[in-house]
C-alpha cells in the first residue's frame, strides 16, 4: 500500500529529506547539553541516533524540530534552513517528529487524533461552510479516506474510534508515526519508537518503517534497542556529552571501542 | 492464609467499574524472588501493578503481602506496608531537586535515619550525587528512572513493583538497572515487574506471568517460557530484527 507521497529533490527521482547538522550547540546554563554536533542524515536513508542517557540525543530531536532553537550552528533540510523557524513551520518544510513520551490529544479518538494533522483544512474557517460547502465536504472526505487508509497502515482500524487516551502505550507510539504520516513528510524523527512497546508490535512498527522507507522518506531515530539499530539503519550516528563520538555503518559501530566503553557495554561486543 | 510472601487471587480491576480491564488476574511472589509480567499492549500490565499499587481500584478478588489483606489499602498506606511502586512515566518531581526528591522519599522516616537512607541511595546511585542539587527536569529519561528507582528503594521495602524499569534506557544502563535489581532481590527483596524488553527480563527474573486480554496466560520458570514456542510466537516475535 503507497500511503505517502513525500516532495522528491530537485533532480528527477532523487529522495528529498536530506538533513544537515553542523557544529550545533545548545546550552541550558553551563551545560552544553549539544556541543558542536555535526553530521548528516542522508536523503532516502535510516540513520540511527544512539547513545548514553543524557548524551543530548533528545535535546538535539528538539532542536532540529523547533522546540529549543540552537544557540549556534546550522541545521539544514534539503538546503533550507530550520534553525530559525517555529516548530509549526518547519513541520510545513516536511519534517515530522514523534516523542519518547507519545503526546496524543488523549480526550479525542484515533481518528479525529490522525484527521486534525493536515493544515490550512477549509473548514476551520465557519464561513466555508456556508460559502463553499462543496469544498469544506470534499476536503473532508479526502482526509477522512487518507486518514483512515494510514490507520489501516498503521494496524490501528480496531481502535480508531475509542480516545487516545484509552489505548495502549504501544498503540499510541502508532498514532503518533500516523499522524506524522497525514503530513506526507519528507522526514520523519522517531525518538524512541521501541520503548515501551511489546517485540511482537515492535516487529510491526519494523515493518512499517522499512516500508515507508522504500516508498522515500528519510527517517532519523533514536532507539536503545540495538537489535532494531543494528538492522534498520543503514547509517548510525552515537553520540556522547553531548558530542558525536563515532558514526557508521553497524559493523563499525560494533567494533568501536569507545562505543563499546561509553554505550553498548559487553552486551553486544 | 496464603504461603506466599505476595498474593494477587482472582483480581478484577480497571478505570471504570462497567470497564474491567484486568478480569480475574491471578499472581504470586515469595521472598527474593524477581518477576516479570510480559504481555502484548493492552493486556493490561501495568494496570495489574496499578491496581495492587492501590492506584486503581480492585473491584473484586484479594491481594495479600506476608499474609495480610492489602487489597483496598490506599496508596499511601501501601508504602507502610512495604510495598514499593515505580510507575512507568511522570515518576519524578521535575520542578524538584534530585536531593528534594529523594528526601520526599524517606519523608516518613525520622531526619537522621532519612539522610542516611538518602546517602546510601547516592552511593548505589553515584551518577546521581552529580546532579544532587540539580532540578530533576535536567535529568534524561534514563537519568530520572535511576532516580525513581532510587527514592523506591529508601524505605527498604519486601516487594518493589517497577513498570517497564529498561524503557528508555541505554544497553549500558538496562545491564546497569537489572543487575541491581538482582542484587536487591539477593539481599532478600522481591521484584515484580512489567517489562517490553522481554528477553532481558526474563534472562535475569526467576519466574514470568504472560497476560493477555487481561487474562493470565501462561506463567513459569522464565528459562523455560524464553523457550516456549506459543510464547516466542504471540509475544516475544523477532524482537526488531528485520532486515
Amino acid at each position: 500500500m503507497h500511503i505517502v507521497t513525500p516532495a522528491t529533490g530537485t533532480a528527477a527521482g532523487t529522495p528529498a529529506g536530506a538533513l544537515h547538522i553542523m557544529n550545533a550547540v545548545k546550552s541550558f546554563g553551563a551545560n552544553r547539553a549539544v556541543d558542536g554536533v555535526s553530521f548528516v542524515a542522508e536523503a532516502g536513508k535510516i540513520t540511527g541516533l544512539i547513545g548514553p542517557n543524557g548524551a543530548g540525543k533528545t535535546t538535539l530531536f528538539n532542536a532540529i524540530a523547533g522546540e529549543g532553537p540552537i544557540d549556534s550552528g546550522s541545521i539544514e533540510l534539503d538546503a533550507v534552513h530550520l534553525e530559525k523557524l517555529k516548530p509549526h513551520r518547519i513541520f510545513s518544510t516536511g519534517l515530522a517528529r514523534t516523542f519518547q513520551i507519545p503526546r496524543p490529544f488523549a480526550r479525542m479518538t484515533v481518528l479525529e487524533n490522525v484527521m486534525l494533522v493536515p493544515e490550512e483544512q477549509a473548514g476551520e474557517k465557519f464561513w466555508n461552510s456556508w460559502v463553499q460547502p462543496g469544498l469544506v465536504a470534499r476536503q473532508e472526505r479526502a482526509n477522512l479516506d487518507k486518514a483512515r487508509s494510514i490507520i489501516e497502515f498503521c494496524g490501528l482500524t480496531p481502535v480508531e474510534r475509542q480516545l487516545a487516551g484509552s489505548i495502549s502505550g504501544g498503540q499510541q507510539k502508532l498514532v503518533e508515526l500516523a499522524r506524522a504520516l497525514m503530513a506526507d513528510p519528507k522526514i520523519i524523527l522517531l525518538d524512541e519508537p521501541g520503548a515501551g512497546v511489546n517485540p511482537a508490535l515492535l516487529d510491526t512498527i519494523v515493518d512499517r518503517i522499512v516500508a515507508l522507507n522504500k516508498q522515500g522518506i528519510t527517517f532519523l531515530i533514536i532507539e536503545h534497542n540495538m537489535d532494531l539499530v543494528m538492522s534498520l539503519c543503514d547509517h548510525i550516528v552515537v553520540m556522547a556529552t553531548g558530542k558525536v563520538i563515532a558514526e557508521g555503518n553497524a559493523a563499525s559501530i560494533l567494533a568501536d571501542t569507545r562505543v563499546v566503553d561509553a554505550y553498548l557495554g559487553g552486551a553486544h561486543a | 492464609m496464603s504461603s506466599h510472601l505476595f498474593e494477587a487471587r482472582d483480581v478484577v480491576a480497571g478505570y471504570r467499574p462497567d470497564l474491567p480491564i484486568i478480569q480475574g488476574v491471578s499472581m504470586h511472589v515469595d521472598k527474593a524472588e524477581m518477576v516479570t509480567i510480559i504481555g502484548p499492549n493492552g493486556a493490561g500490565k501495568s494496570t495489574m501493578i496499578k491496581a495492587i499499587a492501590g492506584v486503581l481500584p480492585i473491584s473484586s478478588g484479594s491481594v495479600t503481602l506476608a499474609g495480610k489483606d492489602i487489597t483496598h489499602l490506599p496508596t499511601h498506606a501501601m508504602a507502610a506496608s512495604s510495598i514499593a511502586y515505580v510507575p512507568q512515566t511522570e515518576n519524578v518531581f521535575t520542578s524538584l531537586t534530585i536531593n528534594e526528591n529523594l528526601l520526599l522519599g524517606a519523608s516518613s522516616m525520622p531526619k537522621p535515619k532519612a539522610l542516611e537512607q538518602v546517602s546510601k541511595a547516592y552511593d548505589k546511585f553515584p551518577a546521581l550525587k552529580d546532579y544532587r542539587d540539580k532540578k530533576a527536569k535536567v535529568l534524561s529519561g534514563g537519568q530520572r528512572q535511576m532516580l525513581a528507582v532510587a527514592r523506591a528503594l529508601l524505605t527498604d521495602p519486601h516487594l518493589i513493583m517497577l513498570d517497564e524499569p529498561s524503557a528508555g534506557l541505554s544497553p549500558l544502563m538496562v545491564s546497569d538497572v537489572f543487575a541491581r535489581l538482582r542484587e536487591l532481590v539477593e539481599s532478600g527483596v522481591s521484584v515484580l515487574m512489567v517489562e517490553q524488553n522481554a528477553k532481558a527480563a526474563m534472562r535475569v527474573s526467576h519466574r514470568t506471568y504472560v497476560l493477555a486480554e487481561g487474562r493470565n496466560r501462561v506463567d513459569g520458570p522464565s528459562s523455560a517460557l524464553a523457550e516456549d514456542p506459543e510464547v516466542i510466537a504471540i509475544y516475544l516475535g523477532a524482537g526488531g530484527r528485520k532486515r
